[in-house]
């Protein structure tokens, strides 16, 4: 994969299919970026599970914060770590020896690390580093638009809603392009 | 570059027409429908937290954002080749709301001499009381910008094609000097368009518009619009508290660290826009979004007949000197060739042998051209910015933004040359 450039269907397609997202490094401060983006995707019916040593034992927005990845009880489909990139490679190893495997790490914006980027492709585990999923899944699912920002994106198709309220976009459209069994 | 995600990268003309506007969510609605609301009903109690809270993407309050104007918003963001855009009230409004977001009472930004007269206005007046203070530089020696440089700078101000004397500013001069001195280069792109010309490709880290003229091309709604380039960093110098520090007004959240490459936008959307109030009307928005379509086409009909009355001007007994930098013997011909090689823009500055008395004639006699305060409208335009737009400036600095008593300033629609001839022809040969 081509780290300076996703294509929309890649991005798309992860974005659908994970279902469960560990987030190593989330805060439990609600001004944080961490913390926005773990509500966000709470809110669209992703289990959210938070990891960060500190808050061992605690919740955060009603979920059970673990220490490690190791610690967590069942499987998980996408790591995303808000840690500085010279962190990062320890933890793509813990993810990397989870079982199952998950599908995706994810690193947020401003992170990239590329040796442990090469390591999760060999294990055949999908990478993207410095992009928000939260911004990727605004853009995706035109919700980012309504803030006037460049999605990026044409389409003569409507956008979807979530329909969990008038304001919640899903990510339907394009369905058809993503890759099959991913 | 802002498009590096995209897996192909559509052409202006395809922009200028679909960029932000997919068909409606709720009805299908093919062409962007006016969402003439004030406000918006949240999902539920703790959505309407979340937007309050910047946690989501959404709309609350049509003084905030509403999805008509974002329509527009991103349109330009797309063409611009911004992250982002916000669009307010009048191109005055978004130099107001650029300026709050970056600078605090007692700081300095420089500014190019030649601009439109209501801008060197504005920064001499409006926004020294503000006690936000102007330092004006000479376009024409770029060593001057580096010279008004001091610890105080904010940001360097300039039009790309300024108005009204058919100035091209060198952007990428200035913006190396910008970058220098690590303040973000503020680009006035509105005699342009980003049909003619991107000033982000040059060094822009912020484009703003006047949408009143070229953008929405028919004269029929003031708007002005604010462009993220995505390029600054906010962060670096400590120097814009708005993006680089935890805001009170949102339980501490720093905007850079939480939007990234548009944190500029979303500032001047949450904290200017929303505070100072100038929103611009979702019908203006939908007026200028669809003018917008059509850009490509009139920009170029605008410049070609421009070319074509300058050149003929250039020719007349009438007249001592014509400026339009799309003239090959044009002092700015060179930068011209360089910044907008599709064409000089529709403007033009006219030096009437007959002085004060052979304007005011030639302003009087035209049957076509109209005489107002606007440029970029469909319809050829004519006035005498000495006695009307320049009017409050001294006369030296009448002289130097282009407009001496000699001075009359057209802007050329989108009608036949021919006709747009005949009737110049008409007014300096009017008795
Ligand atoms: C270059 C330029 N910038 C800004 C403005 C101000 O725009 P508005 O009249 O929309 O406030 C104008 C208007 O003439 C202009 O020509």
């Amino acid at each position: 994969m081509n780290h300076d450039s996703y294509p929309d269907a890649y991005i798309r397609g992860i974005l659908n299919t994970v279902k469960t997202i560990a987030m190593v490094g989330i805060s439990p401060k609600e001004n944080r970026p961490s913390y926005f983006v773990f509500k966000y995707f709470l809110e669209r019916g992703k289990r959210m599970i938070p990891v960060n040593p500190g808050q061992t034992g605690k919740d955060i927005l009603g979920q059970k914060v673990y220490a490690r990845l190791a610690d967590i009880p069942e499987p998980v489909d996408m790591v995303d770590i808000f840690r500085a990139s010279e962190f990062v490679l320890p933890v793509v190893q813990e993810a990397l020896a989870l079982k199952p495997l998950p599908q995706v790490i994810w690193m947020q914006l401003q992170i990239r690390n590329d040796e442990a980027a090469s390591l999760a492709e060999a294990a055949g585990v999908k990478v993207v580093m410095n992009r928000c999923p939260k911004i990727e899944y605004g853009r995706l699912s035109s919700e980012i638009s309504w803030m006037g920002i460049n999605s990026r994106t044409l389409s003569s198709k409507r956008a979807q809603n979530l329909g969990t309220g008038f304001q919640r976009m899903g990510l339907g459209q394009g369905k058809k392009e993503e890759p099959s069994g991913s | 570059m802002i498009m590096a995600d995209a897996e192909r990268i559509p052409g202006f003309n395809t922009l200028a027409v679909h960029a932000g506007a997919k068909p409606d969510p709720t009805t299908g609605a093919r062409a962007t429908p006016i969402y003439q609301t004030t406000s918006f009903v949240f999902d539920d109690v703790e959505h309407a937290a979340s937007l309050f809270g910047l946690q989501a993407f959404g709309n609350i309050y049509t003084r905030i954002g509403n999805p008509t104007n974002a329509v527009l918003e991103e349109r330009v963001a797309a063409l611009e080749g911004g992250t982002a855009a916000l669009a307010v009230a009048s191109g005055h409004a978004a130099q107001v709301v650029v300026m709050q977001t970056l600078l605090m009472p007692g700081d300095e930004f420089i500014a190019s001499k030649k601009l439109y007269g209501g801008s060197i206005n504005q920064f001499n007046h409006a926004f020294k009381s503000f006690g936000w203070n102007v330092v004006w530089a000479d376009p024409d020696d770029i060593a001057s910008f580096e010279a008004a440089v001091s610890p105080k700078t904010k940001a360097i101000f300039i039009e790309s094609i300024a108005n009204p004397g058919g100035v091209i500013t060198d952007i990428e001069a200035i913006g190396k000097i910008a970058r220098k001195a690590n303040v973000p280069l503020i680009v006035d792109n509105t005699l342009a368009t980003p049909y003619l010309c991107k000033p982000i490709e040059f060094g822009a880290d912020i484009v703003v518009h006047s949408l009143t003229k070229f953008l929405g091309g028919h004269g029929n709604s003031i708007g002005g619009i604010i462009v993220d380039a995505g390029t600054f960093n906010w962060s670096r110098d400590k120097k814009y508290p708005m993006l680089c520090e935890p805001r009170p007004e949102y339980s501490g959240i720093v905007l850079h660290e939480t939007f990234g490459n548009f944190a500029f936008a979303i500032a001047c959307r949450v904290l200017g826009l929303r505070d100072l109030g100038p929103a611009l009307s979702p019908f203006n928005a939908f007026l200028i979004s669809t003018g917008i379509e059509t850009l490509p086409l009139r920009m170029q009909r605008h410049c070609d007949n421009a070319l074509a009355v300058a050149t003929w001007l250039a020719s007349r007994p009438e007249v001592a000197w014509v400026s339009y930098p799309g003239l090959p013997s044009d002092k700015y011909h060179a930068l011209a060739e360089k910044y907008v090689p599709k064409g000089a823009g529709a403007v033009m500055t006219v030096g009437l042998k007959g002085g004060f008395e052979a304007g005011v004639k030639l302003v009087s006699n035209v049957k076509l051209f109209s005489h107002v305060a606007n440029i970029g409208d469909t319809k050829s335009l004519i006035i005498h910015p000495a006695s009307t737009t320049h009017k409050q400036l001294s006369d030296a600095q009448k002289v130097q933004a282009g407009a001496g008593p000699d001075v009359v300033r057209l802007s050329i629609g989108i009608e036949d040359k021919e006709d747009i001839i005949a009737d110049l022809e008409l007014g300096l040969t009017a008795k």
